[in-house]
Parts: C-alpha cells; sequence; structure tokens
C-alpha cells in the first residue's frame, strides 16, 4: 500500500500521471515532462515535496549532537533561520543521507531528509542521540512540505499568502529561512533556480496548493525535478552516492568541514585516510555524440572505467547531460558505452544551468 | 482510452503497421505507448537496406524518462526510414500514426503480415495491461 501526501486529491484533480516512488503515490508529470522543466526556468512551478522527511531536534545540546553527527559543521549556523546541507555519514565515511539542517531556535534545529531513507535516518538518529542527555528527535509526519521555484517564484508566492509574507521573507538570502508561527518559509531549493521550500501543516497544504494554482503557479511532477537538479549539478541521494561511497568520491568535498580540527564527526577517521589519495571522483558530462547519457551506462577512459550514476536529456542545453564516477586522474577524451557503441562525451564542470542560463 | 485506429495492424510490443498499395508496411509506435513514455528527446533509425528478422531490436526511441526499444513487428528489408525525427523526435508524440512513423519495411512474409493484431484485440491487450 502506497502512502499518500495530503496533496493526493489536488494531483489527481490536475490529472498527474501517478508513479510509486519510494513507497509514495507522487506526481511524475501533469502532461509534459519537458513543458514543466520549462515552465520552472521561465517562470514559476511548484512540487508537492511532503514525502520528505521532517525531523525536529531538540534539546540544550542539540548543537553538540549535531556536531557529532552531520559532516558539515552547524558551528556556521551563526544566525536564526540560517540553513546548511551536509552529508550523514557512517563510521567508514560511507553517506547514510544528504539534508539540510535549519537552525530555528537555540534548542530548536530541523532536519529535512530524504523520503526513501526515512527508517534509517530515524533509526541512526535514534541511536546516537541517547549519548546527549535531554535531546529529542521527532519526526514531524503533521508537515506537508511545497517547492516554489522559477525566477517568478517569489512574486507568485506573495500574491498567493499574501503582504505579511512579503514582509517576512523578501530580504531573505538564499539558504535561509524563517518561521511564522507554524508556516517555515526557506530560501532553498532543489532546481538551481530563485524561489521557497514552504513547510507547513499537513491540514493547510490543499488550500496553499489551490491559493498558488490561481497565482498561476505550475505543478510540477518527479520527472522534471530530477532533470531540474541535475542541471542544476545537484546530488541525488541513491544515485551520485550512498553508503558505499564518501563524500570526497561525490562531488561534495565542499560539504566536509575539516575544521575545528577537534570535531569529531562520525566518519571523520575515515575521511582523514581517503584524504589526498581519492581514487574515484564525480564529474560532468556532456554528450558530444547522439543518444542520451542514462544511469549506468559504462565510462572508457584512458585511466579506467567509470560509471553514469545520473543521465538524462537536458532540456534547457538541448543535448544530454550525466554525472559520472570516473578514476580521480581522468582528464579528457572519454567515451560512453550507449548500447554496445562508444560515443564521444566532454568533461565539464557543474553547475550545468544555473537561473535559466547555460553554465557552459 | 487512447486512440487505436481500426485500419492498422498492431504488435504485442505496442508497434502499428500500416499496409501499403504497394505492399511495403510503414511502422511506428502506438499513441498508448508513446503516452507511456512521455516526452521524446532521441530516436535512433534503423539502417537503410537492412535486413532483419521478425523480433529484432532494430530502433530505439528515447524519452526524458527512459530508452525503448522498438522491435521489428515482422522480418523484412528496410526501405526507408523517417530522417525527420533526428530534428523532431517530439513528432512521435504529437503525430504518432502520421508524421511519427518510424520506418517502411518490405516484407519477406506476408503471412506474419496477417497474423498481427487487429485493432480489437490491441485495445484488449492495452486493456489487460493496466
Amino acid at each position: 500500500m502506497t502512502k499518500q501526501t495530503p496533496l493526493y486529491e489536488k494531483h489527481i484533480e490536475a490529472n498527474a500521471k501517478m508513479v510509486d516512488f519510494g513507497g509514495w503515490d507522487m506526481p511524475l508529470n501533469y502532461g509534459s515532462q519537458l513543458e514543466e522543466h520549462k515552465q520552472v526556468r521561465s517562470d514559476a512551478g511548484m512540487f508537492d515535496v511532503s514525502h520528505m522527511t521532517v525531523v525536529d531536534i531538540k534539546g540544550d545540546k542539540v548543537r553538540d549532537f549535531l556536531s557529532r553527527l552531520v559532516a558539515n559543521d552547524v558551528g556556521k549556523l551563526k544566525t536564526k533561520g540560517k540553513a546548511l546541507y551536509t552529508c550523514m555519514l557512517n563510521e567508514n565515511a560511507g553517506v547514510i543521507d544528504d539534508l539540510i539542517v535549519y537552525y530555528l531556535e537555540d534548542d530548536w534545529f530541523r532536519l529535512v531528509v530524504n523520503a526513501a531513507t526515512r527508517e534509517k535516518d530515524i533509526d541512526w538518529l535514534q541511536k546516537h542521540v541517547e549519548a546527549f542527555d535531554g535531546v529529542t528527535v521527532t519526526e514531524r509526519e503533521d508537515m506537508a512540505m511545497i517547492a516554489v521555484q522559477g525566477p517568478k517564484a517569489r512574486e507568485k508566492v506573495y500574491a498567493a499568502m499574501g503582504e505579511d509574507i512579503r514582509k517576512a521573507t523578501e530580504n531573505l538570502k538564499p539558504f535561509h529561512s524563517v518561521l511564522i508561527g507554524e508556516l517555515m518559509i526557506a530560501s532553498t531549493g532543489y532546481t538551481g533556480e530563485d524561489g521557497f521550500e514552504i513547510i507547513l501543516p499537513a491540514k493547510a497544504a490543499p488550500f496553499t496548493w489551490q491559493m498558488l494554482l490561481e497565482a498561476e503557479v505550475a505543478p510540477i511532477g518527479l520527472g522534471a525535478r530530477d532533470t531540474l537538479r541535475l542541471e542544476a549539478g545537484m546530488n541525488l541521494y541513491g544515485s551520485d552516492m550512498d553508503e558505499t561511497t564518501t563524500p570526497l568520491e561525490s562531488g561534495l568535498a565542499w560539504t566536509v568541514a575539516w575544521e575545528p580540527a577537534e570535531r569529531n564527526f562520525i566518519g571523520r577517521d575515515a575521511l582523514e585516510k581517503q584524504k589526498g589519495k581519492v581514487e574515484r571522483k564525480l564529474v560532468g558530462l556532456v554528450l558530444e555524440g547522439k543518444g542520451v547519457l542514462r544511469a549506468h551506462q559504462k565510462v572508457i577512459c584512458d585511466q579506467g572505467e567509470g560509471e553514469i550514476t545520473s543521465g538524462s536529456f537536458s532540456p534547457t542545453l538541448g543535448q544530454s547531460i550525466a554525472l559520472a564516477r570516473v578514476p580521480a586522474n581522468t582528464s579528457d577524451g572519454i567515451e560512453v558505452d550507449i548500447r554496445g557503441k562508444a560515443v564521444p562525451a566532454r568533461i565539464v564542470k557543474y553547475p550545468f544551468v544555473r537561473n535559466g542560463k547555460s553554465c557552459l | 482510452m487512447s486512440n487505436i485506429p481500426g485500419e492498422l495492424k498492431y504488435s504485442k510490443s505496442h508497434e502499428w503497421i500500416r499496409i501499403n498499395d504497394d505492399g511495403s508496411v510503414t511502422i511506428g509506435i502506438t499513441e498508448h505507448a508513446q503516452d507511456l513514455m512521455g516526452d521524446m528527446v532521441y530516436v535512433e533509425l534503423p539502417e537503410n537496406g537492412a535486413t532483419l528478422n521478425q523480433g529484432d531490436d532494430c530502433a530505439v526511441v528515447e524519452s526524458v524518462k527512459a530508452a525503448s526499444d522498438v522491435y521489428a513487428p515482422i522480418a523484412g528489408e528496410i526501405l526507408e526510414v523517417n530522417d525527420a525525427l533526428g530534428d523532431a523526435p517530439e513528432t512521435i508524440n504529437s503525430d504518432p500514426y502520421g508524421e511519427g512513423w518510424i520506418f517502411r519495411m518490405n516484407p519477406s512474409d506476408s503471412g506474419e503480415v496477417d497474423a498481427l493484431l487487429d485493432a480489437n484485440a490491441y485495445e484488449e491487450l492495452v486493456a489487460s495491461e493496466g
């Protein structure tokens, strides 16, 4: 039995093509994935991301707990509302999940973790919280989450949600959030566009969704969510990294805080051993020949073999792009095995697209 | 219910087959198939002149979502391929039974053509696949 979000009825009303996504009945698209992709790049679209897991961590020692638990340093969160992207690692520095930490109050931090990893994440958090007196881990199943993204996202959110929301958020810098009662609005996202992620009580979600529809924010399915995040060069957990890979092998070295040196986060020892001799790296690829790059295609390079971890057609660029894990010393002149044919591809820095424009 | 023209023949792998006056057959994928796949972004066409056995994978259609093989519904020789799909793969979405045709063949065994599904049988197949 798949689970439904509080917005399930809205998706059915809009004739969405529904699919089972990690045990959730979610909209894949509402007609055309390509149109939805372009809508977000040029205007504004919204995603039901209520399947994602909101976890509240509370207690006087909440900072100590998260300092131990995640590879980025919550010490960087100095002002209330600030957000931090990080990985949560196991003892071998394998990635248990990637998540965003929000600093809401001195004794209250909020995590947003992936849907498919919900159970193991909660288990891991519960197991390690025992060492921190008075710290509690509470999953907020009573909350829903709507992401509104695109160059016109802000204006349309204000049109839908009113002047008070404008006043509270118009000066919000990227990667910050505000709490307005039970409503949390964050300037975070997974598309490479401006916009908000809104966490709100589940019972208020259908009404808010309807107001956004009336403000001409188009609903966008998971299909376009994936091509948007790939163009934005953002990793997808379970595809681009998992427990068998470390952040250093996943293009996420920037999320590991080595300083302060005395901060003993889980996975640090294993990362220290790997540092300076990482054997694999994640690179961006653009296909030069014909076809479409897809996950698990083999990458052929002089230095050995690699594998595509995420690949698709990029609607913005009009060509195929991918993330691939290749030997660390790979430079260029690589080919991808597409159904038995070696097709040339070029290694590029990613993101591929930012704020609607090509970065290539 | 998706559109299943009565004058065409069908395969179990969701190709449609039009029998032309000159005895050649034109092949594409059904409206149902293109709808399942979503927006097309790339088509790999068969080689002109290639000789195929029934069931050979001979073309690939790729949507934003996934790649899918197109099979030769009958044995025969490829007479013509729809090069226009190279620049406009989305034609398969907008006009699957018309401008979205993929290739034309000269059948080597007319018995295979007769054995293809008719529209009613194909409709039942689609219904049974849910």
